[in-house]
């Protein structure tokens, strides 16, 4: 019986060495281990052998069994693989075609640079809020500390609707809106548009955006204005960016600054970008003018605050090198997909 | 403002700092230095020569040869120039030297021109003698420099001294920017006091003496201020015998520099003041003024008035003129006029320094449109102290310049001067503002530098009529930061309770927006918010539309920036037009930014600002491809119900047949079509474009950002098909109502798979083919439910005069 086996056994390696189709395998399978198969088969003759020896010789069988399914199961894996790496050389493919692209559109510099700045502003907890684009002279201009005949009201730079109502010049009126709303302590940015009548050419638009910052709280200082300004120019045009505060004016600001950063170019040591100078001039800021708290209800001696504006147009032609104003209103699509 | 910085020296004679410095220090003082011209720039080993000999050139008719006295030796130079004669002193530049120009006076190069010895047509040449073009400067400001030639100096020289010292131009020009608050440094002095405060160094303000001739000033000019509103101080001194002649070199350069030209001696002392002082002054001619009366009244509506650059000008009665006892003759605080206008032949002056309402001149100043240097400095509104001291200065400089005898005595017409402002000295406070620990008695050491007086006794300030910018606790505190330094002062983030920084729900919507936008193709456009009139016409607005109603701006850059867009298609299609034009294929742009809706007209009050998203592209993609972005922006702003679509938009600047109002829960939240050929002829536009607007403001109340799981389902789904012949004017949107409706509960979904016309279906149908999916969340759907739901829906669609197909 064991012999029998044995012979059982050695035959069917000898025929899965000799397959070379997984088809030829099964054909193995079959014929050994089916129910009609030389093993099954010895396995029905059981009830010839000895009922002693039957517990033996059904551990035989099943021994047999485990290896040549062993046996079958590693050459069906070894065959597979070598189907697979066959099909898989039949499958190289040129990987330096070209892509096939979604064809995602782009966003505009000037909401790229916005985007930005809303980024690192409500990072140190402002609230983004809107005002409206066409402005009442009261809050462009009076509630600012700008009161009628003030030069910078002058016809040639505001577009006027009538007397009383005009194209905001700036968005700081948003500030006037904000702090009448009598919800202290304020941090606010108002990104916007605004209107000024210059002609289009390469520097000037008569339609820009700006960004104004409020902070209203109990303490603040002008050292504060210079911190969270210096941390906004690092987190905007990089960590070793510095800052330098020159002495301005604004009517709605005392004391007032224009800050400029060191040029993102040259570090600061000159060159064309910079005009040689090393700086470039960014925004202009300052501490809330004491007659503009008191005209939105808000108790100078008890609260105090600064203000920023910036030009966004400034920044996104000075972080993405744009050479002409013009570009960014034409919508050119070869403009627009380069950002 | 420009002025010499030798000019500055005068009054702050220890200023020893050199050019860069100066101008970052008097920047970060507060005084913004825009830059600076150095008037010697590129000029190097110019000497004073003297023309000992002139002979003609043996082989050039146009040159000559001069023998030039240099002082240590003599020098022959070829010269083209026409002007010289044998004695003549001129600038010299030697071998090896530099000039800054060419003669022609166009632009310098920026390293200047090398001066080396040579042959000129075989005769050498060992230097050059110099116009006044080639020494960086002009005609202008050295008027007595012949118009073609070789510069020849009029005063005494001597050979082999530095020509560029001899010619005062050893100097560096400055240009600043004045803050519009710092009327005071709009004069040489208020820079002056500047620099000496910065520099910390002493100023000394110039001594004014002109006492005149003994006689009485009252003898010969009277004066009445009928409006002491608008002319709150009228001073006048009268010169007589006046000698008109050129200024004096000193004072020429001192013009020249601020880039005022020298003209004589009267108006160069008017303009020396005006420069010096910050105070216009006027002079008339005495014996054209009737009466030798001054009388300053307004003007009567409709007077005319021609003024010195012999312009008539219409008058009106807000605007303040100076006149004579029968007539007016200038035109207060902006120019004069021709009826007193002074000629050479003047024998007596009457000299005005006066202090007008700076409101006032700013507006008549708008009104006449004109605007003169005299108006620009009225209008910021001027010390009314400082009047006085001016017109002193001019009589001292007419006696010392002796251009005339001064009489007497002063013509002062004021009002009663503003007290001069007090404020309270709070050291802590002004600590605390800045974030500081500014010692009391640095601060009070700035106020010195400032004269801004502090009282210890009354623990106030008293600020200087000059400085009328000081009002408050605020621009003290300016003061001391701006000499403390704004660079010491630290740099600090706010204390206080932390805040939580957010974007508000609008704003997200339109971030969401873009996004979306993006993801399907198009890029972000920016348009102007205000356009033509004639908009409306291209997009073919009927003539009563309700969008020609706009917000309209009174003084626009053209009527091309005329109106407040009502509406957003004009910025897109003129957009993808210039892309067309340029042969950009497939393009797709969007854009958010404001319609303008006047809620009357005229317009009284804020107008209703509405978003618009706008979506716009040519070349790949159809009616269908736009409607497909609007769903995917509508879904993933969390509107989840099915948006319809009424063909019947009525809007004519789109294709009648493609078009329609996108609806979602009944309300109209936008539209979107096939731009109507006209329009997209109107833009030069040659192919189909397609367009989809959403109006923001509708949108927003249903959009959400809130998300609810709601299970994946676990029974199974069963699928109907159905295909029916429908007539053409049923639209699909009319069919899916109807599977909507009555499919029950258990309707999951629908689609259309097929859509057909043409051959084997009769004329005016259609054949629609669609599947429909329903499925039971708590259970496998029985026969009898899914037909009973159908049976529904086919009922429904019979009624829509629709034959269902085998």
């Amino acid at each position: 019986m064991k012999e029998k086996l044995e012979k059982i056994k050695a035959e069917a390696i000898r025929q899965i060495s000799t397959s070379d189709a997984l088809d030829k395998l099964n054909d193995v399978r079959v014929n050994f281990l089916g129910k009609k198969g030389e093993l099954t088969a010895v396995l029905k003759s059981m009830k010839e052998v000895a009922p002693e020896d039957r517990p033996k010789v059904g551990q035989l069988v099943n021994e047999a069994r485990e290896e040549i399914e062993r046996v079958l199961e590693e050459a069906r894996a070894g065959m597979e693989k070598k189907l697979r790496e066959a099909k898989m050389k039949a499958e190289v493919i040129d990987v330096t075609l070209p892509a096939q692209k979604n064809n995602v559109g782009h966003r505009h510099p000037n909401t790229i640079a916005l985007e930005e700045v809303e980024r690192i502003f409500i990072g140190m907890g402002y609230e983004v809020v809107e005002g409206p684009e066409i402005e009442k002279d009261y809050y462009n201009f009076e509630a600012l500390n700008i009161p009628a005949d003030h030069p910078a009201k002058d016809e040639q730079d505001t577009f006027y609707v009538n007397a009383d109502i005009l194209l905001r010049t700036q968005t700081s009126g948003v500030q006037v809106h904000e702090m009448e709303k009598g919800r202290l302590p304020i941090r606010m940015i108002a990104p916007g548009r605004v209107f000024r009548a210059d002609e289009v050419d390469a520097t000037h638009s008569p339609s820009f955006h700006q960004i104004e910052g409020l902070v209203i709280d109990k303490n603040i200082t002008f050292a504060d204005l210079k911190g969270t300004l210096a941390e906004f120019a690092k987190e905007l045009f990089g960590e070793d960016t510095k800052v330098k505060f020159r002495p301005h004016h604004f009517p709605f600001t005392e004391p007032s600054a224009e800050m400029d950063v060191s040029c993102f170019k040259c570090g600061g040591r000159g060159c064309r970008f910079c005009k040689g100078e090393g700086w470039i001039e960014i925004l202009g800021c300052g501490m809330v003018h004491p007659k503009v708290l008191k005209m939105c209800n808000i108790n100078p001696e008890e609260y105090t605050g600064f203000a920023f504006g910036v030009g966004l147009e400034r920044i996104a032609l000075l972080k993405y090198e744009i050479d002409d104003m013009r570009l960014l209103y034409e919508n050119d699509i070869r403009f627009l997909k380069q950002f | 403002m420009n002025t010499p910085l030798s000019w500055i020296r005068a009054y702050v004679p220890d200023l020893t700092c050199g050019d860069k410095e100066y101008m970052d220090a008097m920047t970060l003082s507060g005084t913004k230095v825009e830059g600076f011209t150095r008037l010697d720039k590129n000029l190097e080993n110019i000497v004073v020569g003297k023309i000992e000999k002139i002979e003609r050139h043996p082989d050039a008719d146009k040159l000559i040869i001069c023998q030039v006295n240099i002082g240590i030796q003599t020098i022959q130079i070829v010269t083209g120039a026409p002007n010289l004669k044998e004695g003549d002193y001129v600038p010299t530049v030697l071998d090896g030297g530099r000039v800054a120009g060419g003669h022609d006076g166009g632009p310098l190069p920026e390293n200047g021109i090398k001066i080396k010895a040579g042959k000129l047509r075989g005769i050498e040449s060992n230097g050059m003698m110099c116009s006044i073009e080639e020494l960086g400067s002009s005609r202008d400001f050295y008027p007595e420099a012949p118009e073609n030639g070789v510069y020849v100096f009029q005063k005494e020289v001597t050979p082999g001294e530095d020509a560029v010292a001899a010619l005062g131009l050893h100097d560096t020009v400055v240009e600043y920017e004045v803050t519009s608050n710092r009327v005071d440094c709009y004069s040489v002095l208020g820079i002056a006091r500047e620099a000496a405060a910065t520099f910390r160094k002493p100023f000394h303000a110039p001594k004014v003496v002109a006492e005149g001739n003994g006689e009485d000033v009252n003898n010969y000019v009277s004066v009445e201020v009928q409006d002491t509103k608008l002319c709150t101080r009228y001073c006048a001194r009268v010169c007589k015998n006046i000698k008109i002649a050129p200024s004096p070199e000193w004072m020429q350069r001192r013009l020249a520099a601020c880039g005022i030209r020298p003209i004589n001696n009267l108006v160069d002392i008017t303009n020396y003041v005006m420069m010096e002082y910050g105070q216009p002054m006027h002079a008339y001619d005495l014996n054209m003024v009737a009466g030798h009366k001054i009388i300053v009244r307004r003007a009567q509506d409709g007077d005319e008035f021609c003024t010195l650059d012999g312009q008539v000008r219409m008058l009106d009665a807000d605007m303040l003129m100076i006149c004579d006892a029968e007539k007016e003759i200038g035109l207060a605080g902006i120019m004069g006029g021709e009826n007193s206008k002074i000629t050479d032949e003047v024998q007596t002056v009457l000299f005005e320094a006066a202090t007008f309402n700076g409101a006032n001149i700013r507006r008549s100043s708008k009104r006449v449109g004109l605007r003169t240097d005299a108006s620009g400095i009225f209008e910021k509104g001027l010390d009314a102290r400082n009047a006085e001291a001016a017109i002193n200065r001019a009589c001292q400089l007419i006696e010392e310049l002796g251009c005339g005898e001064v009489v007497s005595g002063l013509v002062d017409v004021k009002a009663p001067f503003a007290p001069l402002r007090e404020i309270a000295f709070e050291p802590e406070r002004i600590n605390k503002f800045l974030g500081t620990e500014i010692a009391r008695e640095e601060m009070l050491a700035i106020f010195d530098r400032l004269e801004l007086f502090y009282n210890a006794d009354t623990g106030m300030i008293t600020a200087p009529s000059f400085r009328q910018d000081v009002e408050c606790f605020a621009d003290i505190a300016e003061e001391v930061a701006r000499f403390y330094g704004y660079d010491k002062i630290p740099t600090t983030l706010p204390s206080g309770e932390a805040m939580t920084g957010k974007l508000p729900f609008k704003l997200r919507i339109e971030e969401k927006a873009r996004d979306i936008a993006e993801y399907c193709g198009f890029s972000q456009g920016m348009c102007y918010s205000f356009e033509s009139p004639k908009v409306f016409d291209k997009l073919l607005l009927p003539m009563d539309s309700p969008l020609r109603q706009t917000v309209t701006i009174s003084n626009p850059l053209g009527e091309d920036f005329s109106v407040m867009r009502t509406i957003s298609l004009n910025g897109i299609l003129t957009s993808l037009a210039t892309n067309y034009n340029r042969r950009n294929k497939n393009v797709r742009l969007y854009e958010l930014g404001n319609i303008y809706i006047p809620k009357s007209v005229p317009v009284v009050d804020y107008p209703d600002e509405r978003m618009q998203f706008t979506l716009g592209m040519y070349g790949d993609g159809d009616f269908f491809t736009m409607k497909g972005v609007v769903e995917e922006f509508l879904e993933h702003i969390g509107m989840k119900h099915k948006a319809t679509y009424d063909p019947d938009a009525g809007k004519p600047f789109l294709h009648p047949g493609r078009q329609a109002l996108i609806q979602y829960d009944d309300t109209v939240i936008g539209y979107l079509g096939e731009i109507h050929p006209e329009v997209a002829d109107n833009y030069d536009i040659d192919t189909k474009v397609y367009v989809a607007v959403l109006d923001m403001p509708e949108i927003l109340p249903f959009a959400s950002f809130d998300r609810k799981y709601e299970g994946i389902a676990k029974y199974p789904a069963v699928s109907r098909d159905i295909s029916m012949v429908v007539p053409k004017s049923v639209l699909v949107g009319d069919i899916e109502k109807i599977i909507c409706q009555r499919g029950g509960k258990i309707l999951e979904d629908y689609q259309l798979f097929d859509i057909y016309e043409g051959e084997q279906i009769k004329e005016g149908f259609k054949s629609v083919a669609y599947s429909i999916t329903f499925r039971a969340k708590d259970r496998t759907l029985e026969e009898s439910d899914v037909s009973g739901a159908m049976k529904k829906i086919l009922n429904g669609l019979e009624g829509l005069g629709i034959e269902l197909r085998a």
